[in-house]
């Protein structure tokens, strides 16, 4: 089977990764998969205000999602967020949570922040590698890596990592899925199309094969950054 | 709290010099990026030393104002992303922003750099709306010419979409560019104590008095203007201020694709 852009079912787009990308964050990461472009920063461990969200037991993780308002292929986007962008902050912040050793930082805040200058399909996926090197870069108490890829269905076959065409085709499914680098606990699903258990399952198993590959980008960039 | 820094920095611009080791007048590294977004009509990525901005054109069909039937809009935009600086919040502009997106707006329009009746597609009825959405990546001082510099490259950056039977064609770019028939550049000075200078890091913007930005046209003629900061100028300072801004903006303007002499 080809796919629209000549891919393989199994094949992703090509990518690119950096660390440290805005100097005055206190971690940084650029992740770059086909034409979708993610910058993430990091800010924090710091002072939680109003004082009444700070919890002695353990720090917050926030993270806000934002597409720049040009960055969407049609119509202009309005900038200042909408329910979807909201959705997806939240379930960024969910699939980043569980990595991340957050009763190092009692009362504090670590802020996320992922803007998208330029979208083709899979942000919330995009964002969520350039915020887990983000906060690999700022130092933040981590237990290992997330990636994330979204799977999906086009025809009959199961196929990985959607470009914007394939993600708008009628009949088709859209999985992104989120895991941890070394024991592959999966930390983010959605789906909307119609899938059969057995179909589910290839997609997440597709899914794994190619988030190895984006933890591999993602460990290269952190590695670039401080080998020097 | 800043009153040591103050009399420091002071000190440096008196003796001619800065913390770090440029003169008064002198500018971090300026690069422009043409193209930086493929979505959009016209874009660019603008660093000044390590501050970054990261600005897009968006082309819109709208009906024209009422007094003015014949005649497209321009829109500017700035969003100070909480990316780009810890005190940066996420939310509706702040004040700052707000300033900031005008004062760019102002020196495009003034100086009449968008030819606004080549935007009219039927008079009083379609008209093309320039829309600019200036991105902050990184805020490492001076935002204020980073953005103003970024507007100009966007603009001739962009062309516009295909139009047929009343749709735009987002993505199919003709290669038809905007009506510019200007190229404004914005300097802004700073005056710390009985210094001037260009180009300020973020401590030096926690300590200035007062600042001037000047925005100047094609033809040396200064096209708009806005005073800022707490502190006030006299008329020598107006002066002087704006003769600097006259002999910088070449640096800034030669960065620009086509006006490289």
């Amino acid at each position: 089977m080809k796919r629209i852009d000549g891919r393989k079912a199994d094949e992703m787009r090509e990518m690119s990764a950096k660390a440290g990308i805005i100097p005055r964050a206190d971690g940084s990461g650029y992740f770059q998969i086909g034409k979708t472009v993610a910058y993430a920063a990091v800010y924090g461990p710091r002072n939680l205000y109003p004082k009444f969200l700070q919890d002695p037991q353990k720090g917050i993780l926030r993270v806000n999602y934002n597409m720049m308002p040009f960055s969407s292929k049609g119509e202009r986007v309005r900038p200042g967020g909408n329910r979807r962008s909201k959705e997806l902050s939240l379930v960024i912040e969910k699939a980043l949570l569980p990595v991340v050793n957050l009763n190092e930082f009692p009362n504090a805040v670590v802020d996320v922040f992922i803007e998208f200058p330029q979208t083709d399909a899979g942000t919330r996926c995009a964002g969520i590698c350039a915020a887990a090197i983000a906060l690999a870069d700022a130092g933040v108490s981590m237990r290992d890596l997330v990636g994330a890829v979204s799977t999906g269905k086009a025809g009959d076959s199961i196929i990985l990592d959607l470009n914007y065409e394939e993600d708008s085709a009628e009949n088709g499914a859209d999985i992104p899925v989120a895991m941890t680098g070394r024991k592959n606990e999966i930390t983010l699903l959605q789906m909307d199309g119609k899938l059969s258990l057995e179909e589910l399952q290839e997609a997440i198993q597709l899914a794994q094969k190619g988030i190895a590959q984006i933890i591999a980008v993602q460990r290269k960039a952190l590695q670039e950054k401080y080998h020097e | 709290m800043n009153k040591d820094l103050r009399a420091h920095t002071i000190r440096f611009l008196e003796a001619g010099t800065r913390y770090d080791g440029r003169k008064p007048l002198e500018y971090r590294e300026i690069s422009v990026e043409y193209g930086t977004v493929k979505n959009a009509e016209g874009s660019c990525r603008v660093k000044i030393g390590d501050t970054e901005v990261i600005t897009g054109v968006k082309l819109v069909v709208d009906k024209p104002y009422p007094d003015t039937p014949d005649k497209g809009s321009l829109m500017v935009g700035a969003e100070f992303l909480p990316i780009a600086n810890p005190d940066f919040e996420t939310g509706p502009p702040g004040i700052a922003a707000v300033e900031l997106a005008r004062v760019v707006d102002r020196g495009i329009r003034e100086s009449g750099a968008i030819d606004v009746h080549k935007l009219c597609i039927t008079a009083g009825e379609k008209a093309w709306t320039v829309i600019i959405d200036i991105c902050t990546v990184n805020d490492s001082g001076n935002l204020l010419d980073a953005s103003a510099l970024s507007a100009i490259a966007a603009l001739q950056n962009a062309k516009f979409p295909e139009y047929t039977n009343g749709q735009i064609h987002y993505g199919k770019l003709t290669d038809v560019p905007l009506p510019l028939r200007d190229l404004p550049i914005e300097v802004t000075v700073f005056k710390i104590g009985k210094s001037y200078l260009v180009d300020p890091t973020i401590d030096e913007e926690k300590i200035y008095d007062a600042r001037l930005t000047v925005a100047i046209s094609r033809g040396g003629k200064i096209c708009a203007l806005q005073k800022g900061g707490d502190g006030p100028l006299f008329e020598q300072d107006i002066i002087s201020m704006v003769e600097i801004a006259m002999e910088k903006q070449n640096e800034l303007r030669e960065k620009l694709e086509g006006e490289h002499e």
